[in-house]
């Protein structure tokens, strides 16, 4: 019997470790730091109750800072069980009927929180949502307790076939109307909280009769869904499209925002490619203090999804967050 | 312009094919200009054109999906040469457009595809398809479904002429070429290169100098064990037997279809229960009805 190579990764079986109980690290001074576990941790709680936008968009959870789940780091985080608020699956890699990536999300479901983020559900399609995709997907929610689960803003499919691309809206009402309606379908279907994410764009249409934030605006209160807002896209397109990144953030229902993403991009002449390969710049990190300002400490997630370095590199450059979130509280 | 026409407009214009020199053509294949549709729907900013920014989703949408369909037919790659093989993909991509939300079903069409299109494999051709079933066969046998495996102690409650059901997990290929072999050197070569740093070169390199295996009948299983998947070469008897078993037949029917060659009775009864207890052994058979 010869094994066929298929490029797919080991995993050994482990115990699970525990969770994360550091996030937000910085209210535990040093005055606070003798007391037992159980005291500390009511003190969090309470201070979270204040500031975390634990709302009805990502289920009334308080998550904090995650990473994606990516194949290069599974054996890493099956063998050395680091601790890790969440971690961000990509659902259609897991809306399969067996094999070793279920197995692994199976370990990975005992020992960690999960939060489901799609693809290619297009809410902003003009065709129907796809039955099939949603039966698959609400299996997989059952499977994973998301207690949430996001999508993009966008859309990528005519007559049922699919460019595995996230392409971008023009800004109308009627775009606005028919996408909030299959969210409010997905949403019925699923039987959780559905929320949307800004994308990165290389074009505009003639059409577009409103700007991007008031566009996502239009469709998450139509809808009455939340926002995964990611602030690498919003610095992207900003770049992309000549307009202020700031006005953005500020202008987005902050009630609403229920995660955020944070990424790299590469840069080239004429513009910016959201390509998800480098740590996050500064301008990018400004973005995100700011949007944590409006929004709250909210569960946080940073995509490396190509030249994907280490394990450890890749949260370190997460829980950079952290210190963002530390300044805007106190301050 | 409403929603939808905005966005036939540019689906049509991003799935035409690029340019050798990787661009967007001037032209969609049925002669109209994409200038013209750029210019429609996009705004032009003051650096790129609407045609330039069109341009970055017509390459990002090619980039991808050929990326897909070469990682996924690696074999296939090395036997018609990495050239080739991206005239093919993207001939097959264009008659046959994704319809799945996944990527992981783009190659699903491909030997349909390719037995209608012969050359595009010519010179080729039987080992070429016999590498899609094989490859194809892998994906599925990748990620299909594992139900709980027949136990001993279930085996009487089966009746005296059972039907086995076989995983839906476990493939049955008959091939004119030892494809298997081939590909497990493909990979292990691809494999050395991809720690080398230096794929795309070394993988070119060493599809010219392959040589490929000459013709030779085998019957093969590809299946998954431990959520790995196995090529395991069968005798023709015993993959005779599974093909009738998968169609439903009886035990009794499955195993008088077979012909047996020169082999005695004995022999044949002898094959049949180690057979049999290795194809147990496996967790090849299931209880429920294969959906």
């Amino acid at each position: 019997m010869a094994p066929s190579l298929r490029r797919s990764r080991e995993v050994n079986q482990s115990h699970g470790p525990e969770r994360s109980a550091q996030w937000p690290f910085f209210f535990l001074s040093s005055e606070t730091a003798w007391e037992p576990i159980s005291e500390i941790r009511r003190a969090k709680r309470r201070v979270d109750s204040q500031i975390m936008p634990a709302n009805r968009f990502n289920g009334f959870t308080e998550y904090g800072v995650g990473i994606g789940l990516r194949v290069p780091h599974y054996n890493h985080i099956l063998d050395k069980k680091p601790v890790v608020d969440w971690f961000e699956i990509i659902s259609e890699n897991f809306m399969i009927d067996g094999g070793r990536p279920l197995h692994v999300l199976d370990q990975i479901l005992d020992q960690y929180r999960v939060v489901q983020h799609g693809v290619s559900m297009y809410f902003g399609s003009v065709e129907p949502l796809n039955r099939d995709h949603l039966r698959r997907l609400k299996a997989l929610v059952r499977r994973t307790n998301t207690p949430w689960l996001s999508d993009h803003l966008c859309w990528g499919s005519v007559d049922g076939c699919y460019s595995h691309d996230l392409l971008p809206m023009p800004y109308t009402f009627e775009a606005a109307a028919t996408t909030a309606q299959k969210i409010r379908e997905a949403r019925d279907f699923l039987e959780v909280p559905v929320i949307v994410e800004n994308v990165s764009s290389y074009a505009e249409f003639h059409a577009s009769g409103m700007t991007e934030w008031q566009f996502l605006t239009e469709v998450v209160e139509r809808a009455d869904c939340g926002i995964l807002l990611d602030v690498n896209n919003i610095y992207v397109s900003s770049r992309n499209h000549s307009f202020d990144p700031f006005e953005y953030v500020n202008s987005v229902p902050h009630e609403r925002v229920a995660q955020i993403h944070i990424a790299g991009h590469s840069k080239f002449e004429k513009y910016i490619l959201d390509t998800h390969d480098h740590p996050v710049i500064d301008p990018v990190w400004n973005l995100y203090a700011r949007a944590i300002e409006r929004s709250g400490p909210t569960a946080t997630l940073l995509e490396w999804d190509d030249r994907i370095p280490s394990f450890d590199e890749v949260h370190d450059e997460a829980l950079k967050a952290n210190r963002y979130v530390a300044e805007r509280v106190v301050a | 312009m409403d929603l939808d026409h905005i966005q036939r407009s540019m689906f049509d214009a991003i799935r035409q094919p690029l340019t050798a020199g990787e661009g967007m053509r001037q032209r969609t294949r049925d002669g109209k200009s994409l200038k013209t549709i750029a210019n429609e729907i996009i705004k032009p900013n003051d650096r790129l054109t609407s045609f330039e920014r069109l341009e970055i989703y017509n390459r990002q949408y090619w980039f991808r999906i050929l990326a897909a369909l070469s990682e996924d037919f690696p074999g296939l790659r090395a036997i018609v040469g990495e050239r080739r093989f991206e005239k093919l993909a993207v001939a097959y991509l264009l008659d046959c457009p994704s319809r799945s939300f996944t990527l992981r079903n783009l190659g699903s069409r491909l030997e349909t595809w390719l037995r209608a299109h012969p050359e595009y494999i010519a010179t080729f051709e039987p080992i070429a398809l016999d590498m899609v079933r094989l490859e194809w066969a892998e994906i599925e046998a990748f990620d299909e479904a594992s139900k709980p495996s027949l136990t001993e102690a279930e085996l009487p409650g089966l009746g005296p002429d059972p039907k086995f059901v076989l995983q839906p997990h476990v493939r049955l290929l008959d091939l004119g070429y030892p494809v298997d072999d081939f590909l497990i050197r493909v990979r292990r070569e691809e494999e050395v290169d991809i720690v080398s740093n230096a794929v795309s070169e070394r993988v070119r390199s060493s599809a010219r100098g392959r040589r490929l295996p000459k013709p030779e009948r085998i019957f093969l299983t590809v299946h998954r064990a431990s959520n790995s998947v196995y090529f395991k070469r069968i005798d023709k008897a015993a993959y005779a037997i599974l093909c009738a078993l998968r169609e439903g037949k009886n035990l009794s029917d499955a195993v008088d279809a077979v012909d047996w060659g020169d082999q005695t009775p004995q022999e044949a009864a002898a094959n049949l229960q180690q057979w049999f207890a290795y194809w147990s052994a496996q967790g090849w058979f299931c209880q429920e009805t294969e959906v």
